[in-house]
């Protein structure tokens, strides 16, 4: 038997967990949660490995039935999560009774939304990760977004679990940002100090075009050396590619794993979540920093997604 | 960078997360929590001090059945006629070499193959198309591949195989491994038809 009925599936619902790392050199790129901080916290509200497979919803949630009693935590964009009609907190565990019905409704702040569920979502790991890979329609639940009807399966739930709450301090420190920190890409030389000025000093708008393989930028065009020419190389999450229109893309979990147009910066890892967060029409700048600061911002960021305060007492 | 990949994968470092390979480049993603950039460096200098001694296993030859043109390569004409030469002229080009495998990237098995004549060599699409269909055969620039999966791709198509260059039941996964050497082999739509339905 079933654990839950997909009532209505939402905009786009993917089963996803932290995702699948180690086959660059097969093409295949990493994919995984858009915010994995939503999902790590979420994961661990419910008693589960921070890396379990979860439900991320994007911009419009979706409506599901529980064919059977569940420990449940929503967390990430708040897109007005109620149980049988009644307002269900967020970042919380909560018990969902057999027969229940849990419903997001449109996101009021953010882009994403998780549903975690003890035990997390069964599927059958494709290369060691649950994450649904769109593109390639691989893991996942058969490979795509789900659909009405569909039916999920629970591992095994913890014995161990008692309810958590996060902390709102905690809660409060990891607020996605709107000014996004980047380090230099690799060819960050390539850009003229008037493009990097355009870069760090103007706002951009977050297209409708963008997706979890990239999220694509309009504002004022960055000029890009035009005696340049750039070999394919290797990409990693969070570079910003600059094509020739001068209008930049972030390369984003579901990210090509090479490729061929010169990278200005590159989103610090501490500041992914936050892109993941992004919906279209919201408005993002850049902050330039040094590599040194990127690293101790992520140290300080696992110091506290590990620390004791992590729950309120 | 085939030999330093190799060297990586047959004597893993345990912080290093991920390899993209590339033409002429590495990237390696480590975990930077376990250790810092001048750390890996270090820890990488023996491995390149090893290159001259990397073994490479033996290139396969793997064949490429294509159907040319029509629907199928809906650029051909195109691309002969940027060349002043004859479709059929065009397809003989593509497929007399051997390529060579240089690297998989940008998708699930896409393999970008190097040795194009450079009478084929022509200019990516001005807008890319935002579906391409599986199994594809495109030219960007001097390099052409096989599209394995429906993605978006701004490379202009001349054919397409009923191959499957990525399978998820089997092992390897993908088609082509970096180094192989393939060659395209042109079909009938009549064969294409019955090798997809195989």
């Amino acid at each position: 038997m079933s654990a839950i009925l997909v009532q209505k599936p939402g905009l786009f619902t993917t089963i996803q967990d932290l995702g699948r790392e180690g086959f660059g050199p097969m093409g295949v790129s990493a994919s995984g949660a858009a915010d994995p901080i939503s999902l790590r916290i979420g994961n661990r509200l419910v008693g589960n490995p921070a890396g379990a497979a979860a439900l991320e919803m994007t911009l419009v949630g979706g409506v599901f039935t529980f064919e059977r009693a569940a420990v449940i935590a929503v967390t990430g964009a708040d897109f007005s999560p109620s149980v049988d009609g009644i307002p269900l907190p967020m970042w919380t565990s909560i018990k969902i009774q057999e027969k229940q019905t849990v419903a997001l409704g449109a996101s009021r702040s953010g882009a994403r939304a998780y549903l975690c569920i003890q035990g997390g979502i069964a599927v059958e790991p494709f290369l060691g990760s649950a994450s649904t890979h769109v593109l390639s329609g691989l893991g996942g639940f058969e490979g795509r977004a789900l659909r009405n009807g569909d039916r999920l399966d629970l591992g095994a739930p913890n014995p161990l679990f008692r309810k958590e709450t996060l902390s709102p301090k905690v809660l409060e420190s990891l607020q996605p940002r709107k000014l996004i920190r980047v380090t230099n890409g690799t060819q960050s030389d390539w850009f003229a100090n008037s493009s990097w000025n355009i870069f760090c000093e103007s706002t951009f708008r977050i297209t409708e075009q963008s997706n979890r393989m990239g999220t694509r930028l309009e504002g004022p065009p960055i000029p890009v050396d035009p005696s340049r020419e750039m070999i394919t190389e290797g990409v990693s999450l969070g570079a910003i590619q600059v094509p020739p229109s001068g209008q930049p893309i972030i390369l984003f979990v579901e990210q090509q794993t090479t490729g061929g147009y010169p990278k200005i910066a590159n989103v610090i890892s501490a500041d992914m979540h936050s892109v993941g967060q992004l919906r279209p029409r919201d408005e993002i700048r850049f902050e330039r920093i040094e590599m040194n600061e990127a690293l101790s911002l992520l140290i300080r960021q696992e110091a506290l997604l590990g620390s004791k305060e992590l729950f309120q007492e | 960078m085939l030999k330093l990949l190799r060297l990586l994968q047959s004597k893993p470092i345990d912080e290093i997360r991920n390899l993209h390979p590339a033409y002429c480049s590495l990237l390696i993603k480590f975990d930077p929590l376990r250790l810092d950039h001048s750390e890996l460096q270090s820890r990488l200098v023996p491995y390149l001090a090893r290159l001259e001694h990397a073994p490479l296993p033996k290139p396969r030859q793997i064949e490429i059945p294509v159907c040319y043109g029509g629907e199928f390569g809906p650029d051909l004409d195109d691309v002969a006629a940027m060349h002043g030469i004859a479709p059929t002229q065009a397809i003989l080009l593509h497929s007399s070499p051997i390529y060579i495998v240089c690297f998989l990237g940008f998708a699930p098995g896409f393999a970008y193959l190097g040795g194009l004549p450079k009478a084929l060599a022509s200019p990516r699409l001005e807008t890319p198309r935002a579906k391409v269909p599986q199994g594809s055969v495109g030219i960007g620039g001097n390099q052409t591949a096989v599209y394995p999966f429906a993605t978006p791709g701004g490379w202009r198509l001349i054919g397409r195989t009923p191959m499957a260059m990525f399978r998820r039941n089997q092992r390897p996964m993908n088609l082509l491994q970096i180094g192989d050497r393939v060659r395209f082999r042109p079909i009938s739509e009549e064969e294409f038809a019955e090798s997809s339905s195989r």
